[in-house]
């Protein structure tokens, strides 16, 4: 580890070495409990607990410790910083890594260089008439910019994303010490991102929230995180029936407003619109007490990029059948493509470090 | 002309109940807190847990805690230092206090959680003391109670055996009020104060509680007649690290570690049976077996087995290959720390300790000896930890009625000044320590003190 990414996992150590001794939060969240099982923290044990915590307020709030005392102790703050500085220590090509410390420049210079790129190519391969023409019916799409550039581009990106995620997923689970302890801490793992049960209080998942604008409990976070992820999930379930439409069914895009990649896109797109500009919203008003402002352009550059994926979707489907098409699905396209590209150095992989944490945490606990 | 119906005199748990009871009764009150809202509510910031009766297991507490049982262990700590008919109005109180919190915004861990045993017979705060005191502010804020942080009180203005009301150190300011209820806890952090009874060694005592109970209040009320309980060189006095803050160190500073080492003066003699008995119910002596030693320090020293057999402490333990080099780092003779392990180490019998049991694993012939879990310190690398007199409470208080009302020298109550809180905990809890307790003779008489004092006034229910 470079030297400032030293000094967020020596402070979690200090910090965690006084939390050991008091122990008053572990009703919390899944983070403590896991604090309670070690007496001392190595890198590996900091990035751990760094991606078991939400970042709420809840032992800010609760801590006789946190500042003006003395011992300085937030939590919810240094535990951002570690996680930044974890997903930057995890990250494969680490070369592409430092992209993480000024993630929403990049982000945004790579949506250009991909707009770019997709609006050059479409010039290039098909004359303005088509490109500012009204398409109707099967393939329209296509003929803007032909099925196989269409989606052999995002083939070659996915490729290279789930790549990297292997890579970054074995350094990861090695460096934490986990072990794999069969199904029951997948399926606990699973349930615990579903329902993000250790974001609402009390360890439950039936809390009535984490203090996140102050020391007031609230829900809105989760339900705007849910929103976000099931979201997500009906969009990516929409292109999956798409495929299966496109090369079982030999059916081409567009498909009618009342089929089902377009129910699932459509849905799924408003969910997301929804919980991206709530994330937003609540991101804004939190107590900046517990940010860390080194993980904001992250996370804005993700809340931002994902709901114009979105956004642009859908309309694009509103748009599809005017001679704005072209131009929309361009636009669409080029977050979506960068949307991919960014994905293993973006806020995404909280995901998939969390995901890893948790399953671990839950082996950790039935093994106890 | 009066200000308020009720003013509090700290935001603690005792206060905040106590204005919360009030304002619910159609009182208009003032809390007025000395710290800043950061470190408001006196110890109440350090406390987890408080200490229930139930005849059955509850959300929050398991299996049942009858009084009988309750009361035994009160005059078992006590050893009968109690006014028992208080003692009884608490314990029976204490039974409806986590619901009365909860509807008030308190939460609680679900019980058969949390690290330490004590499920059955105390409710343990979800985040501990100061989540509690965020609800209840909350709660006393959405009643329409007003509260004043940073505020200390300079004096409390009596007029002919009637508190009528405070006045603020900023700029000699006097509030009026028909009722004064003080809960600004005891007087740990008044150094000078604490003098009186303990000389000239509690300069080197640690405060493990607030830096904010300066006993002001505590003073004016007994220097304005009220009836003293409990004696000035009273407090509850742990051994914690030395290297903890001269403040406000709380849970954090303590060290669990004296059942499982050798504990030596500042003369590397030992001076006291390290394994008398079970820490939790030893610790609270040992803040007064270190200030009774040269300089008020002592070391507890440990060998790598040993340090992994207590929690973990918020100060990392001094640490070195030889019992000479850590002598050295401790600033202890190497030659007669040496002498005094190898005559420790000599006197253990043989075989493993169990610490779940008392396993009467003693030394032979020592003075003192010690008398369970006596493992040699020989496996290198050697710890040392530090160890101060850490004053969390103090006893010395008013004595008061079943009602909070303070009593006078001669027995009458003032008719309009109550007390709730650790100021007036002595009455119940003479000497000793119950995990818990505090805290609910604090909420028992806040309610009492809210209670009484609005009815008082004639105003509802």
């Amino acid at each position: 580890m470079s030297e400032d990414k030293k000094n967020s996992h020596i402070e979690t150590q200090r910090q965690m070495q006084i939390c050991n001794a008091c122990r008053y939060c572990e009703g919390f969240c899944a983070v403590f409990p896991a604090m309670e099982r070690r007496r001392m923290f190595t890198e590996g044990d900091t990035a751990y607990l760094a991606n078991l915590c939400h970042n709420c307020g809840a032992c800010y709030h609760a801590c006789q410790y946190s500042p003006p005392h003395e011992f300085e102790v937030n939590v919810p703050k240094i535990l951002a910083e570690r996680r930044i500085d974890s997903y930057e220590q995890y990250a494969w090509p680490q070369s592409v890594a430092k992209v993480f410390q000024n993630n929403g420049m990049w982000v945004s210079i790579l949506t250009i260089l991909g707009l770019t790129i997709v609006i050059g190519l479409m010039l290039a391969l098909i004359s303005p008439d088509l490109f500012w023409g009204i398409h109707l019916g099967e393939g329209a799409f296509y003929k803007i910019l032909p099925h196989n550039v269409m989606a052999g581009i995002p083939i070659l990106i996915v490729s290279f994303v789930i790549i990297s995620f292997i890579v970054s997923w074995r350094k990861f689970w090695k460096s934490i010490g986990a072990k794999w302890n069969g199904f029951k801490s997948l399926y606990d793992a699973v349930l615990a991102t579903l329902t993000m049960r250790y974001l609402g209080g009390d360890n439950t998942g039936k809390g009535d929230g984490c203090p996140s604008t102050d020391d007031r409990a609230s829900n809105l976070r989760k339900y705007f995180h849910h929103f976000t992820f099931y979201g997500f999930m009906l969009c990516l379930a929409s292109t999956s029936v798409a495929t299966i439409y496109h090369y079982v069914l030999g059916r081409e895009a567009p498909y009618g407003y009342f089929e089902l990649p377009v129910i699932l896109g459509t849905v799924g797109g408003i969910i997301l619109c929804i919980g991206t500009a709530g994330l937003w919203y609540a991101k804004k008003n939190m107590d900046k007490n517990v940010l860390s402002l080194r993980t904001m352009g992250m996370d804005y550059a993700f809340i931002f990029i994902l709901f114009w994926v979105s956004a642009t979707g859908l309309i694009l489907l509103f748009l599809r059948e005017s001679n704005l098409m072209g131009i929309t699905l361009a636009i669409h396209l080029a977050f979506v493509y960068t949307f991919f590209l960014v994905l293993p150095f973006s806020k995404f992989v909280h995901g998939l470090y969390r995901f890893a944490a948790l399953i671990f945490s839950a082996t950790e606990y039935q093994k106890n | 002309m009066n200000n308020y119906d009720v003013i509090v005199i700290g935001a603690g748990n005792a206060g905040l109940c106590a204005a919360i009871t009030a304002a619910e009764s159609g009182c208009s009150v003032l809390v007025i807190e000395s710290a800043p809202k950061g470190m408001r509510g006196g110890n109440t910031r350090h406390t987890r847990n408080l200490r229930a009766m139930h005849d059955e297991p509850t959300d929050v507490l398991t299996d049942a805690y009858t009084f009988e049982e309750y009361f035994e262990d009160l005059i078992r700590v006590t050893k009968g230092i109690t006014n028992k008919s208080l003692a009884e109005l608490t314990l029976k109180n204490s039974s409806e206090l986590t619901s009365w919190l909860g509807e008030r915004g308190v939460k609680f861990q679900p019980a058969l959680s949390g690290t330490l045993n004590l499920g059955r017979t105390n409710a343990f705060f979800l985040g501990g003391g100061k989540a509690l005191l965020n609800s209840l502010c909350r709660h006393a804020e959405k009643i329409s109670v007003e509260l004043l942080y940073d505020t200390p009180v300079k004096k409390m203005i009596f007029d002919d055996g009637f508190c009528t009301g405070v006045q603020l150190e900023k700029d000699n300011k006097i509030i009026y009020s028909k009722k004064v209820i003080a809960t600004a806890g005891g007087f740990e952090a008044n150094l000078s104060w604490l003098s009186e009874g303990w000389g000239d060694s509690v300069k080197n005592f640690l405060v493990r509680g607030t830096p904010y109970n300066k006993g002001v209040i505590l003073k004016e009320i007994l220097d304005n007649g009220a009836k003293k309980i409990g004696e000035l060189d009273q407090c509850h006095a742990v051994a914690i690290d030395a290297r903890a803050p001269k403040y406000d160190g709380g849970i954090a500073s303590r060290i669990d570690g004296v059942p499982f080492s050798v504990v030596l003066n500042k003369n590397s003699e030992r001076f006291y049976d390290e394994g008398e008995d079970f820490w939790p119910k030893r610790y609270a002596i040992w803040g007064r077996l270190v200030a009774g030693q040269p300089d008020q320090i002592a070391y507890s020293i440990l060998d790598s087995v040993g340090v992994n057999r207590f929690m973990p402490s918020v100060f990392t333990p001094i640490v070195d290959d030889t019992i000479e080099g850590l002598a050295k780092k401790l600033d202890l003779d190497p030659v007669k720390t040496k002498k005094s392990i190898d005559e420790f180490n000599n006197a253990c019998p043989k075989g493993d300790i169990d610490q779940k049991i008392l396993d009467g694993k003693a030394t032979v012939g020592l003075n003192p000896n010690k008398t369970n879990w006596s493992a040699t310190i020989s496996k290198a690398p050697f710890y040392g930890f530090p160890l101060r007199p850490g004053i969390t409470f103090t006893y010395m208080g008013v004595e008061v009625n079943e009602n909070a009302q303070v009593l006078k020298s001669d027995g009458k109550p003032f008719s309009n000044l109550y007390a709730a809180g650790e100021i007036m905990a002595g009455n119940v809890l003479g000497q000793g320590y119950l995990a818990g307790i505090g805290m609910t003779i604090g909420s028992v008489f806040g309610r009492i003190a809210g209670n009484h004092a609005s009815k008082m006034l004639n105003k509802l229910n």
